[in-house]
């Protein structure tokens, strides 16, 4: 039997979801162009009024926003509320040394939950149930998310955040956690581990799990399911709009549900900018119609994505979108963590290097690993082979700083990178997703 | 007094040292002495050789990284404790070495020995004191 967490609204017939969103994008549109100058402007040098929006039908007449956007207008730059009506702020990894940072009413972080209650609710979760959530909390939404998603639904929440993964396991076995939140690769690790130490999956508790903020594939479901012994479900979601529960996977899992009410999906072709029909991959694009504090309109993800609204046998009546095939640009998420290679570039730069680099993203046991390949310049030589050590410890440690990950820093003989038609190639990723 | 020691990066795979000797073996460079130290990730050859200025452009001309420095170079009986006396007297003046190799001298019947030291003018005086014959580029590029 199907659970819903807010049945009325997930089962809507696609009038009545329409009809929301006809009417929350207009209501939309007006709040931002009174309160986001920056809106305001880029709306009039798109010759567009709020007038000119009347449903989602004129939704292609608004311009795109785009990362770049969130970072020009870093921190205040998009916020449409008084700060004092803001109770919260989520921040993504940062890129060159600038972050994007959400900002939340009280009834944005309620609408948020109300979506992560959704998802748990469709991978089976009840009052019942105990909810151990294995994502970082602090700045990183997936902790905040998912914990609050876990206390509306009523579960008993643990919030062991990520890492130490012996006391994970001990408080998933001692206080029978049967629903676990975490990034796929770290639940591969969890599995591994378990394995290791003896348990099968009728020594663990889990049943379900609800796995996101970085791509995996079919087969490491699979192998995740059978380890544990429990379903795995997917869920999506940015900080720009909220965080996880952008959309969720239900019993069927052929993809996942996008919150509707919340969200209107676009998918593109990132070159033209033209819509593409159902079943086409493109670019997906959001915009948030309920968000007070930080809304967004036409956001471009980068995310390849397809949608389709065959009906669902799980009675969701939202549309659902494919699992994010890749990007439209370069970013690479590794580990959960947004990437890009000019980030490290940066840091070479920063430490008086030239930027000759590969990056080479491979995937060892689950966990994604990070090579940064440098090459070996007069600058960084020297006849003591201690001194290279720490210089390369130096730009370790630096990677670590700016991208919050531990990359392996190889040095390379000079000009051994491959370079085609004269442009070095940045990204080998050698991960079969 | 001290000679000049050429360094070069290389990596740690299978046929990187193949392709540097090539470039030095092409340009007709004529060593005295060769050394490799490695990590499991690079290697550091280190080369005296004849023409040091020579040696230098073609390994640039091929890409390679290098630097040059100082070392001591020292003259030592080719007999048995002949190298001990010597590093007895670098023990003594409280020398820290940071690394040495030697080669043998052919006719001369004598043995070299090449050590890296933080303090090059330091180390010379101190083993001159001691009656280390000292060796120059000069007389190395003869052997």
């Amino acid at each position: 039997m199907e659970r819903y967490y807010q049945p009325e609204i997930e089962t809507a017939s696609r009038e009545q979801i329409r009809a929301w969103q006809d009417e929350r994008l207009v209501k939309q549109v007006q709040h931002v162009w009174d309160n986001v100058p920056y809106y305001r402007k880029k709306m009039e040098e798109a010759g567009v009024t709020p007038a000119d929006i009347k449903g989602v039908a004129d939704i292609r007449k608004l311009p795109f926003v785009t990362k770049a956007d969130l970072r020009e207008g870093y921190p205040y730059g998009l916020l449409a509320e008084d700060l004092k009506n803001c109770v919260r702020i989520q921040s993504t990894s940062g890129t060159t040394g600038k972050r994007v940072v959400a900002f939340y009413t009280q009834h944005d972080i309620d609408l948020w939950e109300d979506c992560c209650a959704r998802a748990i609710t469709a991978a089976g979760g009840t009052n019942e149930d105990v909810c151990q959530v294995s994502y970082g909390y602090g700045l990183f939404t997936g902790g905040p998310g998912l914990n609050g998603g876990s206390h509306k639904v009523g579960c008993l929440t643990i919030p062991t955040s990520s890492g130490n993964t012996e006391r994970q396991i001990m408080f998933i076995r001692d206080l029978s956690a049967t629903i676990l939140c975490c990034t796929p690769s770290y639940a591969a690790y969890l599995g591994e581990s378990m394995k290791e130490m003896g348990l099968g999956p009728d020594d663990i508790p889990l049943k379900a799990g609800i796995f996101g903020a970085e791509a995996w594939s079919e087969e490491m479901r699979q192998e995740i399911e059978k380890t544990m012994g429990i379903k795995a479900f997917d869920i999506y979601g940015l900080t720009e709009l909220s965080g996880p529960g952008v959309a969720f996977e239900c019993s069927e899992q052929t993809g996942m549900h996008i919150n509707e009410d919340h969200f209107i999906a676009e998918v593109i072709d990132p070159d033209t900018l033209e819509p593409v029909p159902d079943g086409t991959y493109g670019e997906l694009v959001f915009t948030s119609i309920t968000k007070e504090a930080f809304p967004l309109l036409r956001y471009r993800t980068r995310d390849i994505v397809k949608l389709s609204h065959e009906p669902c046998s799980c009675g969701r009546t939202f549309v659902k979108m494919s699992k994010p095939r890749g990007r439209s640009d370069d970013m690479l998420i590794i580990r959960g963590v947004n990437v890009f290679p000019s980030q490290i570039e940066t840091v070479l730069l920063n430490k008086g290097y030239p930027a000759n680099y590969q990056i080479v993203v491979d995937r060892v046991n689950n966990t994604d690993t990070l090579d940064v390949q440098v090459e070996m310049t007069p600058e960084m030589f020297t006849d003591n082979m201690g001194e290279i050590a720490a210089r390369q410890k130096d730009i370790v440690d630096g990677l670590k700083s700016m991208l919050g990950l531990k990359a392996k820093v190889s040095l390379v003989a000079p000009k051994s990178i491959v370079r085609s038609e004269g442009k070095a190639v940045r990204v080998i990723d050698k991960r079969k997703i | 007094m001290s000679v000049k020691q050429i360094s070069v990066f290389l990596e740690n795979r299978p046929g990187a040292l193949c392709e540097m000797t090539k470039v030095l073996a092409d340009e007709a460079i004529d060593m005295r002495a060769f050394s490799l130290a490695e990590t499991s990730e690079f290697g550091i050859a280190r080369i005296i050789v004849k023409d040091v200025y020579k040696a230098i452009t073609v390994l640039k001309d091929a890409d390679y990284v290098t630097s040059v420095s100082e070392a001591v170079a020292v003259a030592i009986p080719d007999v048995p404790g002949g190298l001990h006396s010597v590093i007895q007297s670098i023990a003594d003046a409280g020398i820290n070495l940071d690394y040495i190799y030697c080669f043998l001298g052919g006719q001369t019947g004598k043995a070299y020995l090449v050590c890296k030291v933080p303090d090059v003018a330091g180390a010379e005086a101190a083993l001159a004191a001691k009656g280390a014959y000292l060796v120059d580029q000069e007389e190395l590029s003869e052997l």
